[in-house]
């Protein structure tokens, strides 16, 4: 994933459900269609929450990884 | 049309109205229409300022009530009205007044936190509710 552009990137450690979820949805809104955005989440239920939303909203799931200091990355495109 | 959560704040104390809250903000992030009808002690919760104060647990777990309490303010969990709020910013969340309560309570819309946006009858709710699930807390 290291090619991908990420415009913008939000930091939601420490941030409890649905905040994290809460923060892509204000990313994804304030983001331009194109647009590739991500979350960082230490919320063990942002990795099932997240996509769903994702998925209902039909943006794109770019992908999800592991961070080194503690979390999870969850990336989106806005496609539409 | 979106389908439709409906839920009846009966209660007024901090779980509880977390509980609501949380739930209200999955249910609009999923598109859900939600409504909050807030009633006998949910609507005393929201009264003007009334969440500064409010320390109450539910009777049924109050063994649990002081780590619960203990634990919300030490990792700075965000109070129930600014995740009601949140979920307002991010999609359709009304919060409605019971008129009855209103009415015992002699109280007006402007007494209640904004973010009620009007008071109405059990049989508007009922009706607004209708086809869609109904949660009761």
């Amino acid at each position: 994933m290291e090619e991908l552009k990420i415009t913008k990137e939000s930091d939601a450690r420490g941030s409890f459900c649905p905040g994290p979820l809460m923060e892509m949805i204000r990313l994804v809104r304030s983001a331009n269609v194109g647009d590739v955005v991500a979350v960082i989440s230490g919320d063990e239920g942002s990795k099932k929450d997240i996509p769903a939303w994702i998925n209902k909203a039909r943006y794109e799931l770019i992908g999800m990884e592991d961070v080194a200091s503690g979390g999870t990355r969850i990336i989106c495109r806005k496609n539409h | 049309m979106s389908e439709k959560l409906s839920i009846v704040l009966f209660s007024g104390t901090v779980d509880k109205l977390m509980a609501a809250s949380i739930i209200a903000s999955g249910a609009a992030a999923m598109q859900k229409e939600v409504t909050i009808f807030a009633t006998f002690y949910g609507l005393f919760a929201l009264r003007k300022g009334d969440w500064k104060q409010n320390r109450r647990v539910s009777k049924d777990f109050e063994d649990y009530g002081a780590q619960f309490l203990q634990v919300l303010e030490a990792k700075k969990a965000p109070n129930w009205l600014e995740t009601l709020q949140s979920a307002m910013d991010i999609g359709n969340v009304k919060v409605k007044a019971c008129g009855l309560t209103m009415d015992l309570l002699s109280i007006k819309l402007e007494d209640l936190e904004p973010i009620v946006s009007e008071i109405v009858g059990v049989a508007h709710f009922i009706e607004e509710a209708s086809d869609g699930q109904i949660i009761f807390l």
